[in-house]
């Protein structure tokens, strides 16, 4: 088996060395070069174009196609912003309660249906790919809402509803493993306490699991942030701000997957688009600080 | 002493009621999805092309596209994902590098897919003038699933028990002799669990695709597997679209008469292949893990 010269088996075994290093070094690599070319096209808007970030970041006018002498192109994506945040925090405040709870039944109620049912259940949710939810979102959910609460039914409310179902499986799984990994000694001294099931999930399991489960919902966060295809299937695509649930809007992933081919390399609107690209990968490197904070504080 | 008892059993009402809930919602979108698309699962649809502006088009060349980005994604990200679990568990000490790689994996693999992809067509399709294409889908599917990739395999070789490696170092082998002989082998059930789910990710991934693989598809010829003549469907360089691609072009254009029809076809044909990915990974592990322990 282990058979060649010794001086073959050292220039192997470096080899081998090497190799591995190579692997590891290139996801280094890989990370640097995303953040180093995104940000290059990103920053062009600001350096090249002289427009501002101020005008970019706090204004609602989009209209990068604006001829010069209209007053040229108007790149305010606030409405953009905010629509990315209120999608994914009202899709977080629906999800997060459904999530937890399952996680719960899962581990302290019914181990059994749990490891049976729910958690093959859970991770087919994870499986389904994201343009089914699209498409259901947009042959269900879209008429459904049109017809019932009035509108085109392509609406801030229907990308809420299809991301709160993308996130859930990610919050359950989560909490879920966090539940699971808490001690048993401290289920066993509360019940010896007299405490009832219910006393011991709310009193003693949600708190020691709380710094998981924080990292359980700013897991969901992110991940609705940065959904792309099937918050734009369903959202309606207009640059304005959500002031209302019924209303179409746009996300900052919705307006790059619609535009981003649609623009030329080099004119302001597709730097423009750019920019917003390295804003959400800003935003996704803030949620990723943001866990290894929470993490920090875990118990156990 | 009777009011948390009443408490107690609300409670558990409440999260039977969840549980209910969730998995009858399960059950009924599945059922949905595959109802909807039942009058195309047929062999015809599968196999044809789709048709331009006329009904009775089928999803051949995406389902084609799909398997072919799958694999050669696989084949550059395996590779490279296994050398980097490899570097992680087996070579790398405590230290700057070793925290640098692994803060890298985590941020890589939270990146939205769209950076991803926007990524992909600053680089393969723009800078080394690939265009929308295969090779340009497969790369930015590969960034994708490298973090993935490298955390699996780091995971299933450092649960390869120590003892077989400090046997292997007792008989005279050599570091990289026990790592390819021994220790690859012993994770490979694990590497190939791995391997099987991110699969079924990776074929239903669209956000990266929409700006590397591209939005179309030439007309293929079966016939010609020469992977450098253009007309081959295995030419690296000719734009790629794929089945979930293909879902969301037609549900945002719909130039067929029948789109509807072909998007629920197409989101069925996805979801049986994606769940046949996740119930594989699922039969195996179990089948090894019962092999292993010798219950069978």
């Amino acid at each position: 088996m282990f058979q060649g010269s010794d001086k073959n088996r050292k220039i192997i075994d470096k080899a081998g060395k090497v190799y591995a290093f190579i692997c590891g070094a290139l996801l280094i690599i890989i990370t640097v070069t995303i953040f180093y070319f995104i940000s290059v096209k990103g920053l062009s808007t600001f350096l090249i174009d002289k427009k501002s970030i101020k005008e970019f970041l706090f204004t609602t006018l989009w209209k990068p196609d604006r001829e010069n002498s209209l007053g040229g192109p108007a790149i305010g994506s606030l409405q953009f912003i905010l629509g990315s945040v209120f999608v994914s925090v009202f899709a977080i405040i629906i999800s997060a309660p459904i999530g937890i709870s399952s996680a719960i039944f899962m581990v302290e109620i019914a181990q059994k249906i749990g490891r049976k049912l729910l958690q093959p259940a859970i991770e087919i949710f994870v499986g389904i790919p994201s343009v089914v939810y699209g498409w259901i979102g947009l042959t269900v959910l879209v008429p459904f809402i049109s017809k019932h609460f009035g509108g085109l039914g392509f609406s801030l409310l229907a990308g809420i509803l299809v991301l709160t179902i993308m996130i859930l499986p990610t919050i359950t799984s989560v909490s879920a493993d966090t539940i699971k990994a808490l001690p048993w000694e401290i289920r066993e001294a509360s019940y010896a306490l007299g405490a009832t099931r219910w006393q011991t999930i709310r009193r003693v399991i949600l708190p020691a699991a709380t710094p998981g489960i924080l990292t359980a919902i700013v897991l969901g966060l992110a991940r609705a942030f940065g959904e792309a295809l099937a918050v734009q299937m369903v959202i309606g695509n207009r640059p304005v701000l959500p002031l209302s649930f019924l209303q179409p809007m746009s996300t900052i992933t919705s307006v790059i997957t619609m535009d981003m081919a649609n623009t030329v390399a080099g004119s302001v609107w597709n730097d423009a688009l750019w920019s917003l690209a390295l804003l959400l990968l800003l935003i996704s490197l803030g949620f990723i600080i943001i866990l290894k904070l929470v993490g920090r504080r875990r118990i156990y | 002493m009777r009011k948390p008892r009443v408490y107690d059993e609300i409670a558990t009402i409440y999260f039977y009621i969840i549980a209910f809930i969730l998995i009858s919602f399960l059950v009924l979108l599945i059922g949905y999805i595959l109802y909807q698309g039942r009058e195309s699962l047929n062999l015809n649809f599968i196999t044809t092309a789709p048709k331009f502006m006329e009904k009775g088009g089928g999803i051949g060349p995406q389902l084609f596209n799909s398997l072919m980005l799958l694999i050669v994604t696989l084949v550059i990200s395996a590779p490279i994902g296994i050398g980097a679990g490899i570097f992680m568990s087996e070579y790398a000490k405590p230290g700057f590098l070793s925290e640098t790689i692994r803060i890298s994996t985590e941020t890589l693999s939270s990146l939205p897919s769209i950076v991803v992809g926007l990524f992909g067509l600053l680089i393969f399709v723009n800078m080394f003038h690939w265009g929308y294409s295969l090779i340009s889908g497969a790369l930015a599917l590969t960034v994708l699933n490298l973090p993935v990739m490298a955390r699996v395999s780091e995971d299933s070789i450092k649960s390869v028990s120590k003892n077989i490696k400090e046997a292997s170092f007792a008989l005279g082998a050599t570091k990289w002799q026990t790592i390819s002989k021994v220790i690859l082998p012993s994770a490979l059930p694990g590497l190939i669990t791995g391997i099987i789910l991110t699969s079924g990710r990776i074929f239903g991934e669209a956000a990266a695709l929409l700006y590397t693989a591209g939005m179309s598809t030439p007309p293929l010829n079966f016939t010609n597997i020469n992977p450098i003549n253009p007309n081959s469907p295995f030419y690296p360089f000719r734009p790629a679209e794929t089945l979930a691609v293909y879902i969301w072009k037609i549900n945002s254009e719909g130039l067929a008469p029948d789109a509807r029809k072909i998007a629920d076809g197409s989101a069925a044909v996805l979801l049986i292949i994606v769940l046949s990915f996740n119930l594989i990974a699922r039969w195996y592990g179990t089948y090894l893990y019962k092999r292993m322990t010798g219950e069978k």
